[in-house]
């Protein structure tokens, strides 16, 4: 009998506690997780500054460790702001804002050089921020030199000491052997056939700038044909692109004409401006060559999307074609269209190989040379890459490499 | 002194462009800023010589009834009709005369241009692929294949073949290997031939530009 309350008593003091017990756990557990997203993230550590290198001082590059509630523990931060000040103290701006997993960050932002920054890094999420220690003071130093092309200065130098030897050389009188470029070759017999025929020549100096190289060197055999036509009493027509252009060929058709002994026979309508459109110029070009119906029609210099365009008008009126450019994407399109085609160096080469100029030639004996150098230097490292041997190719990242440390 | 002095201009801007490329500290470091601005400066007024070049050339055509003279009133009524809109009424603001002619004449003409190139790329293709040498010949096995590589019955006529042997691979491949190693070289040569022309310029070894020897 005396057995009995005692059971009832502890069934009745588990039956409590069990619960209670429980609804401790999950309020302490809760509060737990809701402590985690109410307090503000923690905030971030070893913020680093450093110099941004090869620049002219208006960079500073600012790296940290993550929020430990970026990488993991809350997992709710949204992003960082760099502040920074000219004083620890502050008052502190922001500067830049990355996103969330970001530890890295470049200020460029109005930073004079020789002066002392600050930085903190400001870690938030949707409930506060927390700021970091004050890292500093770093400066924006401007750079002598940009390390960064020392690779390119080496090959500079050795591709202009070979080019300026070469150019002595042929200066001495030495010959050069230079292959034949049947497009190059095929000029005479074009202007020859335009003569015949009673017919003009269309000359098309691409759709570019006079500062690109391509137009450039475009400019340098449009010279050669504007003697050539003058000698043979043709005409030559000269839709330009661009206004620039326009004045240099004029004045280089002009001179061709002048060197010919024909000045008269200059028309300075046949060297003209139509649009800087591109498909507009498409429209005047085709229009000219389907009216006028050109015996050769030469397009050389730099082209886009407008080449086949072109190339293809000009093959349905029966005109003799040469193109020429270093467009990689447009030289299928002038092979296919036209009767010969300057491939990318062959534009460059144009203007020594007609000139037939002893310095020019040098200067593509040269280019040949260094063109060996090249080939030799991508076959070796083809071949020891293959044997797993990385040594060949970490030479060339050698000097940059000793003038970092 | 007209030939020296375009030279020595030239070997300047030339020999300081290739220091500023090394040397990012002032007064280095802004010149290639300082020398495209003033490049644009000079590009907003060779328009003006262009547009009038351009203006005096079909003037000229319709005054002396030149063949196809009619074409230049054309020409100036497009360049009249875009300009004086653009220019003075209700300038480039969008629902604006000149914003309807740009929209409704001025970009389906141009539309329709670059719609041609379609036609031509087939005309082209046909003349291209005419397997009468062996060059020609390997370039149209290559383009059929990249063709049906490209597209899904390519994948589906080959789907016999283990993974890797597939019509799209091989396609890729081709592009990947052999196109894109050609492509290299012409890059490459394409450099060289860039430094060695802008060498000679700066040099004045290379003055065909200048109108002669």
């Amino acid at each position: 009998m005396t057995r009995r309350p005692h059971r009832f008593l502890r069934r009745a003091v588990l039956s409590l506690a069990l619960p209670m017990l429980l609804f401790v756990l999950l309020v302490a557990t809760g509060h737990a997780q809701s402590s985690a997203f109410d307090r503000p993230p923690a905030p971030v550590t070893n913020v680093a500054l450093k110099d941004a290198p090869d620049d002219a001082g208006g960079a500073i590059t600012i790296s940290w460790t993550l929020s430990p509630d970026d990488a993991g523990g809350a997992m709710d931060v949204i992003g960082y702001d760099v502040r920074r000040s000219t004083s620890p103290d502050g008052p502190f701006q922001t500067v830049k804002s990355v996103p969330r997993g970001s530890s890295e960050a470049a200020d460029e932002t109005d930073l004079d050089s020789d002066v002392n920054y600050f930085y903190r890094v400001v870690v938030k999420d949707a409930k506060g921020e927390a700021p970091s220690v004050v890292a500093g003071p770093v400066q924006a130093k401007v750079q002598w030199f940009n390390l960064g092309r020392l690779n390119t200065l080496i090959a500079t130098i050795i591709y202009i000491t070979l080019l300026l030897y070469f150019i002595f050389h042929a200066k001495k009188g030495k010959k050069l052997f230079i292959r034949r470029l049947a497009g190059l070759d095929a000029l005479d017999e074009a202007v020859g056939r335009a003569t015949e025929m009673g017919k003009p020549i269309l000359y098309v100096p691409g759709i570019s700038q006079i500062s690109d190289v391509a137009t450039i060197a475009s400019i340098n055999i449009l010279s050669g044909v504007a003697r050539t036509v003058a000698e043979y009493n043709t005409r030559v027509i000269v839709p330009n692109y661009d206004p620039i252009v326009m004045t240099v060929a004029q004045e280089v058709v002009r001179e061709g004409f002048l060197a010919a002994g024909k000045p008269d026979a200059y028309d300075e309508h046949d060297v003209f401006y139509v649009t800087t459109n591109q498909f507009a110029f498409v429209a005047a070009v085709d229009g000219i060559m389907v009216r006028e119906k050109p015996a050769t029609n030469l397009f050389i210099g730099m082209f886009f999307a407008e080449s086949l365009i072109l190339a293809e008008t000009g093959a349905s009126t029966g005109a003799i074609q040469i193109a020429g450019t270093d467009a990689v994407a447009q030289i299928p399109f002038f092979i296919a269209a036209c009767d010969y085609t300057l491939i990318g160096e062959e534009l460059y080469a144009a203007s020594a190989y007609l000139s037939r100029a002893p310095l020019l030639l040098g200067s593509l004996k040269g280019q040949d040379w260094m063109k060996i150098c090249l080939i030799g230097c991508i076959a070796v490292g083809v071949v020891t890459l293959l044997f797993g041997i990385e040594s060949f190719r970490d030479f060339f990242e050698t000097p940059l490499m000793i003038f970092r440390q | 002194m007209r030939r020296e002095i375009p030279l020595i201009i030239t070997f300047v801007c030339g020999i300081t462009m290739i220091v500023q490329f090394f040397i990012p500290h002032e007064p280095f470091g802004s010149m290639k800023s300082y020398f495209q601005q003033s490049y644009m400066i000079i590009a907003a007024f060779a328009m003006i010589l262009g547009i009038c070049n351009l203006t005096k050339l079909h003037v000229n055509k319709i005054r002396y009834k030149r063949p196809h003279w009619g074409y230049s009133i054309v020409l100036l009524a497009g360049l009249a009709g875009m300009t004086i809109p653009g220019l003075f009424v209700g300038a480039i603001k969008e629902g604006g005369i000149f914003d309807f002619l740009f929209k409704n004449v001025h970009v389906p003409m141009q539309s329709t241009m670059f719609s041609l190139l379609a036609f031509f790329v087939a005309s082209a293709s046909y003349r291209a692929f005419r397997a009468r040498t062996l060059d020609a010949a390997l370039l149209l096995v290559a383009g059929f294949i990249v063709m049906l590589g490209r597209a899904p019955i390519g994948d589906a006529m080959t789907s016999f073949l283990p993974e890797g042997g597939q019509m799209s691979d091989v396609a890729n491949w081709i592009m990947a290997v052999p196109n894109t190693a050609g492509q290299r070289a012409i890059m490459m040569g394409a450099g060289l031939g860039v430094v060695a022309t802008s060498l000679r310029v700066i040099l004045g070894i290379e003055r065909s530009y200048l109108g002669g020897d």
